[in-house]
C-alpha cells in the first residue's frame, strides 16, 4: 500500500494527473532474469508447462527474429531498444491459474476495481436490485491479464454452456491443443515481421476464443491487459476462431502505471472467420502515453490480422487509440472467401510528444469482397500522427470494392498529421475509392462554443467527438461512452 | 448605481494584425439600463462587431483601456463561458459551423452548462426536447434543423434563426444581436423580432446591431446609438433611425470630426 500512495503522491507533484490509470500495484512477483536468449524462452515455456511442440515453435521464431532487423519505414523515432535489458516473464506469485474469484489475490481484485473493470459476476448479475429505472449493464465476460499471466476469466461456465471457449491462451494450449496447434501462427506466421517474431518467441499470455458452428456468442467478451511490473515487456497473444455461421464481439482494453522509462508491448492478435462467420474486434488502447515532456510511456508495436477464410465472412476492427508513447499498428483483413467483408474504423489521438503510425491493410483475394476504412486522426501538442493504409486487389478479386475515408484534425500548430495510402489493383473490375480531409479546430469554433457557456475543454470534447462520430458508433454501446470520455481526457490541456 | 445593468466606459481595444497593432475601439461609452433595448447603427468597419466580441470575451482582441460591467460585475475579468453563465448572449453576425456536432446535442450541452453554472437543475432529454420543440415551432423551424450539424449547410436565414433559437433556450439577461436581421426574408424578420420582443422584461436588456431601419419598426428600441471609427458619436430616441435612413451618416461624421 505505501508504495501505491507514494507513487500517487509523486505523480501528483509532477502535475501529470491527467492519466488516471497510472497507479502501481504492490504485489510480489515471480520475475525471469533480465535478458533474451534461448534459456529465457525455455524458462517461459517451462513456467507455462508447455508441450514440446510449442517450445520448438518458439525457438524457431526466436531464430527468425535474430536474423531480422527492426523495421524503420514507419514515421516514428525512438532511441534504440535494448532487448536484453528487460524481463520477459513477470507473474504475480501465488497459485497459477486460480479457478475462481475467491482464489485471486485481493490486491489484484482491488486493482481491477480501481480500473473500473467488472470482475465480479454476481455484482453484474444483481441487476434486479438496481434502483427503479436504472438498467443493469449487460454482462461482459472478462479475461484479466496482469503482466505475463491471466489472473482470472469470468463467466466461463455460462459461455461453456453455449459451447464457447473463452480462456487464457496458456490454458488453451493445455486443454485444447489441437485447436491451438491448428490455428496459432496460421494468420501471422512466426517470421511475419520483427515484432511478431519476437512475440512468437516470448509470448506469455493472452486470450483464446473459440465459437463453434452456428453459435452467436451470448455476451461480449473482453480482455483487459495491465502492465504493472517495471522493466518488463508485455507480449500477449490472442487467437480467436469463429466457425461457420457463428459470431462474436470482443473488446480489448489496456492501461499501465506511469513510469519514466519506456516499456515495450508487442502483441499479436490472430482472427479466423469461416463461412458466414462474423468477428467484431474493438480496442480501446490507453497505455500510459508518457508525460507532457515525452518522458516514459509504452512502445506499442502490435501485429493484428484477421483472415476471412470463409465465404461471406466478416471481420470488423474498431480501435480508439489514445495511449502509448509510440503506436505502430495495422489491424488488417485478408479477404479470402468470396463476398467476405473487412472493416476498419479507427480513431487515433496523439497529444504532447506521442507518435502514432497506424492504419490497416485490406487484401482482397476473393470475388466480390468488400472493405471499408474510416480513419480519424487527431493530433495535438507536439505530437505526430500518420495514417498508413494498404488496399490490394488481387487478380481473382473480381467485383471487389474498397471505400477509404481518412480525416485529420489538428489542434494547435505544432503537431503533424500525415496520410499515406497505398493502392494496388491487379483486377480491372475492382473499385477503390479514397477520400481525405484535413481540418483544424479554429479559434472561431472554440469562441462560439464558449460564448454558449461551454468550457474550453468541453468545447474541444464536443468537436472531437463530432469528428469521430462515424467510428465511435461502431463500438459496443457502453464502451462508446467510455471512449468519448477518454478522448476528452487525452486532449486535456491541448488548447489555450 | 442601483439600476446599473450594462455599463461601458471609455472602452478601447486593438488587434494585432500581422505584427502591426490596429486600434479598433477608441473609447466606447454606452449604458443600457435594465429592461431597455438599444440599437447601434453605423458604417461598415466602424467597430460594431468588435464591440460585441470584446463584450463576449474573444481573446484575439486586446482591451487597452476602459471598463465594461454587467450587473455590477467586471465583465472583462471573466472567461467567455462565465459571461454566458452571467446572462450575456451574442447572436453572431457570422454563425460558426461545427461539423459532426449535432445541433440538438450542442444546444442541450450548452443549456445544461449554463444551467449548472447558474445553480439550476439540468434538463433531462425529455424536458429539453419539450422546451426546444416549443421554440422551434415559434420560430417556424423544422425539427430537421435539430438533427443536422450545427450551422453546417444552413442557409443564411436558417443560421440566423438558429441563433435566435439558441438565445431563447439559453435565457439570457443581456442579448447582443449582431445583424441578426441580415439575410432574413420578410416573414422571418417578423418572427425573429417577435422572438426578441417576447423576451422583453424588467430584467432583460438587448443591444441590437443593424444596418436597416426596417428591423427597428418591429423591435422598437429605447435608444439608438451611432457608432463610427470605434466610438459612439451620437445617441437619440427611436426616431433617429428614420433620420439616418433618409440622410445617411455624413452629418454625424462631420460633426464628430
Ligand atoms: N481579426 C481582425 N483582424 C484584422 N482586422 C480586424 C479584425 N477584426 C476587425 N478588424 C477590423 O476592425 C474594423 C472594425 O471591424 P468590425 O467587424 O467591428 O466592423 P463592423 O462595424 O461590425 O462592420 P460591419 O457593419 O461591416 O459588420 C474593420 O476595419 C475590420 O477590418
Ligand atoms: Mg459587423
Amino acid at each position: 500500500m505505501p508504495a501505491i500512495a507514494e507513487t500517487r503522491d509523486a505523480v501528483e507533484s509532477l502535475g501529470q494527473s491527467t492519466y488516471k490509470w497510472g497507479f502501481e500495484t504492490d504485489i510480489e512477483m515471480d520475475l525471469a532474469p533480465k535478458g533474451l536468449n534461448e534459456d529465457t524462452i525455455r524458462l517461459i515455456s517451462r513456467r507455462k508447462e508447455e508441450p514440446e511442440w510449442l517450445l520448438g515453435w518458439r525457438l524457431k521464431a526466436f531464430q527468425a527474429w535474430q536474423a531480422m532487423a527492426e523495421p524503420t519505414w514507419a514515421k516514428v523515432s525512438h532511441p534504440p531498444i535494448d532487448f536484453q535489458d528487460a524481463h520477459y516473464y513477470a507473474a504475480p506469485k501465488k497459485k497459477a491459474g486460480p479457478k475462481s474469484l475467491d482464489e485471486v489475490d485481493p490486491e489484484l481484485l482491488r486493482t481491477y476495481e480501481k480500473l473500473g473493470i467488472p470482475l465480479h459476476e454476481q455484482a453484474l448479475l444483481a441487476g434486479v436490485e438496481l434502483p427503479e429505472g436504472q438498467e443493469a449493464r449487460a454482462p461482459i465476460a472478462v479475461d484479466a491479464v496482469f503482466d505475463s499471466v491471466s489472473v482470472v476469466t469470468t463467466f466461463r461456465e455460462t459461455l461453456a454452456k453455449a459451447g464457447v471457449i473463452f480462456c487464457p491462451i496458456s490454458e488453451a494450449v493445455r486443454d485444447h491443443p489441437e485447436l491451438v496447434r491448428r490455428y496459432l501462427g496460421s494468420v501471422v506466421p512466426v517470421s511475419d515481421n520483427f515484432y511478431a517474431a519476437l512475440n512468437s518467441a516470448v509470448f506469455t499470455d493472452g486470450s483464446f476464443v473459440y465459437v463453434p458452428r452456428g453459435v452467436r456468442c451470448p455476451m461480449e467478451l473482453s480482455t483487459y491487459f495491465r502492465i504493472n511490473a517495471r522493466n518488463t515487456g508485455q507480449f500477449e497473444r490472442t487467437l480467436i476462431v469463429v466457425e461457420d455461421g457463428a459470431s462474436v464481439s470482443y473488446l480489448e482494453g489496456c492501461t499501465a502505471p506511469m513510469r519514466d522509462e519506456n516499456q515495450l508491448h508487442a502483441a499479436v492478435v490472430e482472427l479466423v472467420a469461416m463461412d458466414d462467420a462474423s468477428i467484431k474486434y474493438s480496442t480501446v488502447q490507453n497505455w500510459y502515453p508518457g508525460d507532457e515532456n515525452g518522458r516514459g510511456g509504452i512502445y506499442n508495436f502490435v501485429t493484428k490480422r484477421g483472415a476471412c477464410r470463409g465465404a461471406r465472412s466478416k471481420i470488423s476492427w474498431t480501435q480508439v487509440e489514445t495511449g502509448s508513447a509510440i503506436t505502430w499498428k495495422y489491424p488488417s483483413c485478408i479477404l479470402q472467401g468470396d463476398g467476405a467483408v473487412g472493416e476498419f474504423y479507427s480513431v487515433a489521438v496523439t497529444n504532447n510528444h506521442q507518435q502514432a503510425d497506424t492504419g490497416t491493410k485490406m487484401i482482397h483475394l476473393g470475388r466480390n469482397t468488400r472493405s471499408t476504412i474510416i480513419a480519424k486522426t487527431i493530433s495535438a501538442g507536439q505530437s505526430d500522427s500518420t495514417y498508413r493504409g494498404l488496399v490490394r486487389m488481387m487478380p481473382k478479386a473480381s467485383g471487389a470494392r474498397n471505400f477509404t475515408q481518412c480525416d485529420s484534425l489538428l489542434i494547435g500548430d505544432r503537431c503533424g498529421a500525415h496520410t499515406v495510402p497505398y493502392i494496388e489493383s491487379r483486377n480491372m473490375t475492382a473499385k477503390v475509392e479514397h477520400e481525405a480531409t484535413t481540418s483544424k479546430i479554429s479559434e472561431d469554433q472554440l469562441f462560439y462554443c464558449r460564448q454558449r457557456g461551454l468550457s474550453e475543454e468541453d468545447a474541444v470534447g464536443l468537436i472531437v467527438n463530432g469528428f469521430c462520430k462515424d467510428v465511435l458508433k461502431e463500438l459496443p454501446m457502453e464502451f462508446a461512452v467510455e471512449a468519448q470520455k477518454l478522448l476528452q481526457i487525452s486532449l486535456e490541456g491541448s488548447v489555450g | 448605481m442601483s439600476n446599473e445593468f450594462v455599463r461601458i466606459a471609455g472602452l478601447c481595444a486593438k488587434i494585432s494584425d500581422g505584427g502591426t497593432d490596429k486600434e479598433i475601439l477608441r473609447g466606447v461609452d454606452l449604458e443600457i439600463p435594465a429592461g431597455e433595448v438599444h440599437a447601434i447603427m453605423g458604417p461598415n468597419g466602424s467597430g460594431k462587431s468588435t464591440l460585441s466580441y470584446v463584450l463576449a470575451g474573444r481573446e484575439d482582441y486586446e482591451v487597452t483601456g476602459g471598463t465594461a460591467t454587467f450587473k455590477g460585475q467586471d465583465l472583462l475579468a471573466l472567461e467567455p463561458e462565465e459571461r454566458a453563465a452571467l446572462g450575456l448572449f451574442l447572436a453572431f453576425q457570422a454563425p460558426v459551423e461545427l461539423p459532426g456536432v449535432n445541433n440538438a446535442n450542442f444546444l442541450r450541452t450548452a443549456v445544461n452548462a449554463v444551467r449548472r453554472a447558474r445553480g439550476q437543475d439540468e434538463l433531462d432529454a425529455v424536458a429539453f426536447l419539450k422546451a426546444v420543440r416549443k421554440e422551434t415551432k415559434h420560430l417556424s423551424m423544422s425539427d430537421d434543423m435539430l438533427k443536422r450539424n450545427v450551422n453546417v449547410g444552413f442557409s443564411g436565414g436558417e443560421k440566423k434563426r438558429n441563433e435566435v433559437l439558441q438565445m431563447r433556450m439559453l435565457a439570457p439577461s443581456f442579448a447582443i444581436l449582431d445583424e441578426t436581421d441580415s439575410g432574413l426574408d420578410i416573414d422571418a424578420l417578423r418572427i425573429v423580432a417577435e422572438g426578441v420582443n417576447s423576451l422583453r422584461a424588467p430584467d432583460f436588456s438587448a443591444l441590437v446591431i443593424t444596418h436597416h431601419q426596417r428591423l427597428l419598426d418591429y423591435i422598437v428600441p429605447d435608444r439608438i446609438h451611432v457608432m463610427a471609427r470605434g466610438r459612439i458619436i451620437h445617441s437619440g430616441g427611436p426616431e433617429l433611425a428614420k433620420q439616418l435612413e433618409a440622410q445617411g451618416y455624413a452629418r454625424f461624421l462631420a460633426e464628430a470630426a
